[in-house]
């Protein structure tokens, strides 16, 4: 790596850096490794901003929003002795990477089961809000909730959500749109839910903690179409997203049948600290220690198998700090979550890219302690949320190219991912085209014996997870010319997803800079941590 | 409150020893061997069916009807009675005991899709019917032993429900009940299964060997463990993570 010259940069644009002559080369994520390339003069370079200060007593602004909620009564004066409560809580899905114990979630948990108890309130039960996602393994859930609740509540009263359960799920009802809304039973009966959400991205929290995370497939398919994330601009922007007026509808009628308070946090996005700090920083800040750390870096992972890399790196626990915590009813709670999660991601960025360049990190939502992150994943990561990344306008524009960096090799978890195999082998490679997908193939999945036993007693995604990561990309994939993906391992996975490959990011761009022209507007989007762009 | 069952014409086949129950027809053989009337009988066939134990092995790793052959001779001179009566007791001693944890949520998950549940095992039919009464199954198909005035002759009745033949079976009975293969499952422990999971449109690999499990990889079959209990996944814990502790059992994970 050349030796860089620091540079002085007014505080409130150093989010975006132009290349020029003299500029550093930049890191990107390449899987379980890094990239770290020269890019073209006047390519714009957009970080997140710097970390939030946490706050400096969690439990206390916890305790705060509890005694000072929104539009509802405290908690404390909810409840009376002898009434049925469940809590329900968001599964190991975010944050990416997992954060560093005591998980935020912990920290809520004991706060409200205390005050339960204080208050005589003792049929209380715990569910993993996962939705269709994997059951959580049992040392993950003890992670999370911590040694007290695990101890008190584990297995009788701690336990994951199950979607398919036909004695545990019930029907609420139909919203005017005609989308059915289906319950936890044991949620559906209790006096009182608290929802304890762990907000890390803006399409998250809200109704959709309710209507998805304690619903089955039944409900889930209402929304999980191409369609609504086709007319979703973009589903990561709520207003202005089809998918969250989905969850909308259903989270009133949950509203109107159920009493549940909320509990929302916000966390800031210190991903990476200690010895791996360098890379939340720009390169051109880099010091002399920085380099030598990110080369002996490198070097190691050049030289470990791909499983070591990988446990390297899910190892690594992020240091996030609770920035705000908010409670009440869902909308005016999620509401002020959204403006504090605003304030710590968006970056402003003056008009949208003709090529957009980003690294793909070896970890998304649906991969936490997996074997690998999946070429479907890695479609989902780079088409799916980093694509959506937006408001206002797309960062890449219509018709643009977008390059990634990663390895996309043909690596599943059969554990984890069981369908994903099959939708991936078999599936995609008769069609991939989402609408008929979703007529020919998705209910075949879903109501695959196997896969609903994996999903129900094993640690499996349900069986059409797969086809909603599908849809996940159709945005992404309707508005880009090109996707040329850098450093593929084998031709077949990219082209498998309708996706070109280059040796190079140099190649890469040469191939866009074909379609796009040779002044073609180059960004590059430098994370995780993952960042908001605010495109005027 | 679940939909309506989605496969109208489909079925589940599932072998059933290593797939469904832990134990296999050589336990059977040795129970029935431990069970004589004279305490000296019994003991003289325990510990021949013991010895018999390396060359059954073998024959089953170099054909699975050679070892029919040789296996079923045993059986030679066993009442019909005796047996008949004496699989009840074998069911509940051995069997139900080691049926996989997650045997039954199969069989209910795929029941509630709407597929017919046939057992199809190489083991003998009256062993087995105690067992498919208990998991409530619509078939079993599984080899009989020959009888000549109610005594067996140690030969099975033909076709022997083993390899190919399964899938043979599989193909008639699909034909007679107006199965569609395509859309019905197959499940097995085995390598010798292959061609029973081949015919079917979703073959699934259940608690596979090793030459199973490697080709389950490579078609892309799903691979079910029904002997690892929900909440017991010790295998995925990272190294160096305390073990989980069940409170009551005190048990770890």
């Amino acid at each position: 790596m050349r030796a860089i010259r620091p540079k002085t940069r007014s505080h409130a644009r150093e989010h975006i850096v132009t290349i020029d002559n003299d500029s550093a080369p930049r890191i990107m994520f390449y899987g379980e490794n890094f990239m770290c390339e020269d890019l073209p003069v006047g390519t714009r370079v957009i970080y997140p901003k710097r970390p939030m200060t946490g706050v400096a007593n969690p439990k206390a602004a916890i305790r705060y929003a509890l005694n000072h909620p929104e539009d509802s009564d405290p908690l404390h004066a909810m409840l009376q002795p002898g009434m049925k409560v469940t809590i329900a809580v968001d599964d190991i899905s975010m944050p990416l990477p997992i954060m560093r114990a005591p998980d935020v979630r912990q920290l809520v948990l004991e706060i409200v089961c205390e005050m339960l108890a204080d208050h005589g309130v003792d049929d209380v039960h715990i569910v993993i809000a996962l939705g269709l996602h994997r059951r959580m393994h049992d040392w993950e859930i003890k992670r999370m909730v911590g040694e007290k609740v695990w101890n008190e509540y584990w297995p009788d009263r701690l336990y994951n959500h199950d979607g398919c359960d036909p004695d545990g799920m019930v029907v609420l009802g139909k919203t005017p749109h005609g989308e059915l809304v289906e319950m936890n039973r044991r949620v559906a009966e209790s006096d009182l839910t608290i929802y304890v959400n762990l907000n890390f991205v803006p399409m998250n929290g809200g109704n959709k903690s309710m209507a998805v995370g304690l619903c089955g497939y039944e409900s889930l398919k209402a929304h999980h179409t191409p369609k609504s994330i086709v007319q979703s601009n973009s589903f990561m922007d709520p207003p202005k997203s089809y998918l969250s007026h989905s969850f909308k509808r259903q989270g009133d009628l949950v509203e109107q049948t159920l009493k549940v308070f909320h509990i929302e946090t916000v966390l800031n996005n210190r991903c990476f600290d200690g010895p791996l700090s360098f890379l939340m920083k720009n390169e051109d800040d880099f010091t002399e220690s920085d380099r030598l750390k990110f080369q002996a870096m490198k070097w190691t992972l050049d030289k470990l198998p791909f499983a070591a890399r990988r446990e390297i790196f899910m190892r690594q626990p992020a240091a996030y700090e609770l920035i705000g915590c908010y409670a009440g009813a869902v909308d005016p709670t999620h509401e002020r979550t959204l403006a504090k999660q605003n304030e710590q991601n968006c970056v402003e960025v003056d008009g949208p890219a003709d090529i957009l360049l980003m690294g793909i990190p070896y970890i998304s939502p649906y991969n936490v302690n997996s074997k690998a992150l999946n070429p479907l994943l890695v479609q989902v990561m780079a088409l799916g949320y980093f694509y959506h990344m937006y408001r206002n306008q797309p960062i890449l524009r219509d018709g643009g190219v977008l390059i990634l960096t990663h390895p996309c090799s043909d690596k599943f978890d059969p554990v984890h991912h069981p369908s994903y195999i099959e939708f991936f082998n078999r599936v995609l490679t008769e069609t991939t085209d989402s609408y008929t997908i979703e007529q020919k193939y998705q209910d075949e999945l879903a109501y695959n014996p196997s896969y609903i036993e994996m999903y129900r007693r094993g640690n499996a995604y349900h069986g059409a997870h797969p086809c909603f990561m599908w849809y996940w990309g159709q945005r992404g994939r309707e508005k880009t010319s090109r996707v040329i993906v850098v450093g593929a391992d084998n031709a077949t996975v990219p082209a498998i997803m309708g996706w070109e490959t280059a040796g190079s990011i140099a190649e890469a761009i040469a191939m866009a800079r074909g379609t796009m022209g040779r002044s073609a507007q180059i960004t590059m989007l430098h994370h995780p941590p993952y960042m908001i762009s605010d495109v005027m | 409150m679940h939909p309506q069952p989605k496969y109208k014409n489909s079925a589940a086949f599932y072998d059933v020893d290593g797939t469904l129950i832990k134990i296999n027809i050589v336990h059977t053989f040795a129970y029935y061997a431990s069970r004589h009337a004279s305490l000296a009988t019994s003991a003289r066939r325990t510990v021949k069916t013991a010895l018999s134990i390396p060359m059954f092995w073998a024959a089953d790793k170099l054909s699975r009807k050679w070892f029919n052959e040789i296996f079923y001779r045993s059986y030679e001179g066993a009442s019909e009675d005796r047996l008949v009566v004496l699989a009840e007791e074998l069911f509940e001693d051995v069997v139900k005991p080691n049926i996989y944890p997650r045997a039954r949520d199969l069989i209910e998950e795929s029941r509630r899709a709407g597929c017919r549940q046939v057992l199809l095992s190489g083991a003998l039919d009256f062993t087995m019917r105690p067992l498919a009464r208990y998991l409530g199954v619509d078939d079993l198909i599984a080899n009989q032993l020959e009888f000549v005035d109610s005594y067996a002759t140690g030969k099975l009745k033909k076709p022997f429900v083993a390899g190919a033949t399964k899938a043979d079976i599989m193909r008639s009975y699909a034909k007679q009940h107006g199965i569609d293969l395509g859309e019905s499952w197959a499940y097995s422990d085995s390598f010798s299964d292959y061609a029973m999971l081949a015919v079917v449109g979703h073959p699934t690999a259940c608690n596979p060997d090793f030459r199973l499990r490697s080709m389950a990889r490579s078609y892309d079959w799903p691979v079910l463990d029904l002997d690892e209990a929900p909440d017991r996944s010790a295998a995925r814990r990272p190294q160096g993570l305390a073990p989980v502790r069940r409170l009551r059992t005190g048990k770890a994970d």
